[in-house]
């Protein structure tokens, strides 16, 4: 009675595929649990700027200007144009398509970098230091947040285009492709918001 | 006889083997990637900090027995009583239900390992980063000594100066991350690797409890994670997140640490209900009665968990209405909790019960529990709060629904799930009467408490004077506890010497329905050679005499199954993640990262590469160099 029970075959599996691409696929499920993780630290710091601005007198404080509008605006309309060619790549990704995958990859690799500059500039010109109140510190982490998942897809493109130039791959690679492209469909959403806080909130209180 | 068509269990088994074993050694130890060996490293770690934060418990009980005691300063007290619950909560209570989970899930799904094995890896290795993080300065008396929720101001660069408290905040770092690393990976397996058969409607409750317990991880530690990293800013680099001058405000810090805070109680007690669920089914020799309505109540308590965590609050002077909605939600959350006693009781009631050791501490949970509940209802009442908030009647509150709801329940599920885990049966006898000593000096040594709090004793307070009169309950609450403790070391004690003289197990020795329960005992690496297939929540009731499986997933490769998210239909194989030493390096990237920042900001600066490098190296795919890199390489096509 306690023993281990014959095994009988009813099915079998062998045919399936190697990978399947999108939510059909297991990755693509540990990156969205990721991205719910990293979504929830962006709402909980968004509702903390909010909170101390309902309690604020005044947004910004006296004496600090609100961030300059024009690299804002700049970065605003290059990450969501870059969001054509991303979705054309996860496209041409997932039809295994890799001629088509490289140039995407390049491109949205570029397309980082013009952003990562982009952001330096905007930085430079928020118009308040962290150090130097509430603001400051509220502003600088919103913008932190978004920089920090902005240079996680940069790199991680980078290795893959790398990567996809040098090696030959297999479905499960056009998978992460895909899954890569998904992720930086995060990183394009999540801004919209953040930018009214960041830029719009001052102008408007 | 059946005429079906039996699988060649040997040969199968033989290559599955080559295929999912270790390396030999400290290699092996180092790079392992088996879900098992990970889990029981988990283990072993939090029940050394358990029994560490027991010691200091007890330390605790004897300072407070006598009035005027002083054998313990108030530095030393604050000490204590901060690395008592900090470890507590932080580094043995999550970690060990993730820990089991990590252990048992694969199992119960019939695969041969969780969704991203490597991930599990870096989970452990930052788990101990955070250990070391909180016990290394320990050592180097640099301990933490403000509580386990660390307010500012007290806890702002003003007034709480050298690195006290940086050590507690970074160590909630590594932890989380180690936690929703675990989390990510239980939510993925359970919904995306069950066997064909298994629904989202068949599926045991453990399995539900742990779906919902990890959905509430990643929903939740981002607040304590954010709110760590602010105060930490607030230290380092003068931000003025709670800096009321600057605009900043104190009261955000405990929003954000109680939006955390308070599902992290459920994040704790959730898997432990999913623990009861398997032994109560098991030893009531019966399907669990109302397997709907408990799956709901789960899913009720994910709800409502968060949106509770004011009633930490009432004493800060909220708005009346605020504080009656939370008065309100806290108290509905009794209902979904009760409900699902109401079907324990009821699933005994209708079954043979067997009145086993696994058994005993559910029955324990449920009479504690119960008293725990209770005195919660009470508190979430912001009137009677504010009377009772920060007294013993608080600290007897929280260890019945901790240690009661939710410890208890775990030294079932060790009992139940230990022949499984070693192949061999724990000793009944020594057992109970380890059961019988931790439940009553348990009961012994806390339910004074409540009174202690009614008479007006406060927490974290390190000694008293003789007018008070709380010295008898104290000293019955050190009795009860010094026995709860013996009890804890015989358990520690009957499981050391069963695992290496106990009785062979066999699979099955429950004669449970699960499907951990249709591998060998102890586990082999790859637990199943063939995929199961299911078509009941109780797939083995009655034993069957062949258990019905997919051929197909590679026997020479790590390969697994992937299946479709509600009905469990395949969907792709997908090749499992080999052993590898990245996670581990990794780990020890982050870890330098995470201690350097609480020195330099540049930390987080230089960090990135060492990081960056280490995670590249891990999840580099191994395919065939294209000819042009061949050729630059130097390398014969």
């Amino acid at each position: 009675m306690n023993a281990l029970p014959d095994l009988t075959p009813v099915g079998d599996v062998a045919e399936l595929p190697d990978a399947a691409m999108g939510p059909r696929g297991l990755i693509w499920w540990g990156t969205f649990g990721f991205m719910l993780i990293e979504g929830a630290g962006f709402v909980l710091a968004g509702g903390s700027l909010l909170y101390l601005w309902a309690q604020a007198p005044q947004w910004p404080p006296v004496g600090a200007p609100p961030p300059a509008l024009g690299f804002g605006l700049a970065f605003t309309v290059l990450i969501l144009l870059s969001a054509l060619p991303n979705i054309w790549l996860q496209k041409r990704a997932r039809a295994c398509d890799l001629p088509a995958s490289r140039l995407g990859l390049v491109v949205m690799g570029l397309l980082g970098v013009a952003l990562m500059g982009l952001r330096g500039y905007e930085l430079a010109h928020l118009n308040i230091r962290w150090s130097a109140n509430a603001y400051g510190s509220l502003i600088w982490l919103m913008m932190i947040l978004h920089t920090s998942h902005v240079l996680t897809d940069l790199i991680d493109t980078l290795v893959i285009a790398v990567w996809s130039f040098t090696h030959e791959p297999g479905r499960p690679q056009f998978a992460d492709i895909s899954d890569n492209a998904g992720y930086w469909s995060f990183v394009v959403l999540t801004w919209p918001p953040i930018f009214l806080l960041v830029y719009g909130l001052p102008r408007w209180s | 006889m059946s005429a079906v068509p039996i699988l060649d269990r040997a040969e199968a088994e033989a290559r599955c083997l080559a295929a999912w074993r270790d390396a030999p050694g400290l290699w092996g130890f180092l790079t392992t990637v088996d879900h098992k060996r990970i889990a029981g490293r988990y283990v072993c770690t939090t029940m050394a900090l358990l029994f560490m934060a027991g010691v200091l418990a007890l330390d605790m009980r004897l300072q407070l027995a006598f009035p005027g005691m002083h054998r313990m300063g108030a530095q030393g007290y604050n000490e204590a009583f901060t690395l008592h619950g900090s470890t507590m909560l932080f580094l043995v209570s999550v970690p060990v239900m993730e820990a089991m989970a990590m252990w048992l899930v694969p199992l119960m799904l019939g695969q041969r390992n969780m969704a991203f094995p490597r991930l599990n890896a870096f989970s452990y290795w930052t788990y101990l980063g955070g250990v070391l993080m909180l016990w290394v300065p320990h050592a180097l008396n640099v301990t933490p000594d403000l509580g386990w929720f660390q307010y500012p101001p007290l806890s702002g660069p003003g007034y709480a100066p050298g690195h006290r408290t940086d050590v507690w905040a970074q160590m909630i770092t590594f932890t989380e991350v180690a936690a929703l690393s675990v989390s990510v990976n239980t939510a993925v397996t359970i919904l995306r690797m069950r066997p064909l058969g298994m629904t989202l409607a068949k599926m045991p409750l453990f399995l539900w409890a742990m779906l919902v317990a990890s959905v509430m991880t990643i929903l939740a530690l981002p607040a304590v994670m954010l709110v760590t990293s602010m105060l930490i800013a607030d230290r380092l680099v003068a931000t003025h997140f709670f800096d009321p001058v600057a605009g900043g405000d104190v009261v955000l810090f405990q929003h954000l640490f109680w939006f955390f805070g308070h599902p992290e109680v459920y994040i704790i007690f959730v898997p432990a209900l999913g623990f009861v669920a398997q032994i109560v089914e098991t030893f009531s020799r019966r399907r669990v009665f109302g397997y709907i309505p408990v799956v709901l109540s789960l899913l009720t308590i994910a709800v409502l968990a968060f949106g509770l965590w004011v009633h930490h609050m009432f004493a800060v002077g909220l708005p009346k209405l605020g504080a009656s909605f939370y008065t309100a939600a806290s108290m509905a959350i009794a209902l979904p909790t009760g409900l699902q006693i109401y079907c324990w009781i009821a699933t005994l009631w209708g079954g043979r019960p067997r009145l086993t050791t696994p058994l005993l501490w559910v029955i324990g949970f449920i009479a504690t529990f119960v008293i725990g509940g209770l005195s919660g209802v009470m508190t979430a009442s912001a009137p009677l709060d504010l009377q009772l908030t920060d007294t013993y009647f608080i600290v007897a509150h929280l260890h019945y629904v901790l240690i009661g709801g939710a410890l208890f329940p775990l030294f079932g599920a060790f009992c139940y799930w230990f022949p499984k885990a070693t192949g061999r049966l724990l000793s009944e006898r020594w057992g109970k009467v380890s059961f019988w000593l931790v439940f009553g000096g348990f009961n012994l040594g806390f339910f004074p408490m409540h009174f202690l709090g009614l008479m007006g004793m406060p927490r974290r307070i390190y000694t008293y004077g003789h007018e008070m009169g709380w010295q008898p309950l104290n000293v019955v609450a050190l009795a009860g506890s010094v026995i709860a403790v013996g009890g804890g070391l015989i358990f520690v004690a009957n499981a050391c010497f069963s695992f290496k003289r106990g009785a062979p197990s066999g699979p099955n020795p429950w004669e449970a329905s699960t499907l951990e329960w249709a591998c060998a005992s102890p586990p082999p690496p790859y637990n199943f050679t063939h995929s199961p297939v299911v078509d009941s929540l109780t797939p083995l009731w009655p034993p069957p005499q062949v258990l019905p499986v997919v051929t197909g997933l590679s026997l020479d490769e790590r390969e697994v199954l992937v299946t479709s998210v509600v009905d469990a239909q395949p969907v792709h194989r997908q090749a499992s993640a080999k052993p590898s030493i990245w996670p581990l390096v990794s780990a020890l990237a982050v870890s330098a990262t995470f201690v350097g920042s609480i020195f330099t900001p540049w930390a987080l600066v230089w960090g990135t590469l060492p990081v960056a490098a280490a995670l590249t190296a891990w999840f580099w795919p191994h395919r065939r160099l294209t000819p042009g890199a061949r050729r630059l390489l130097g390398k014969a096509t």
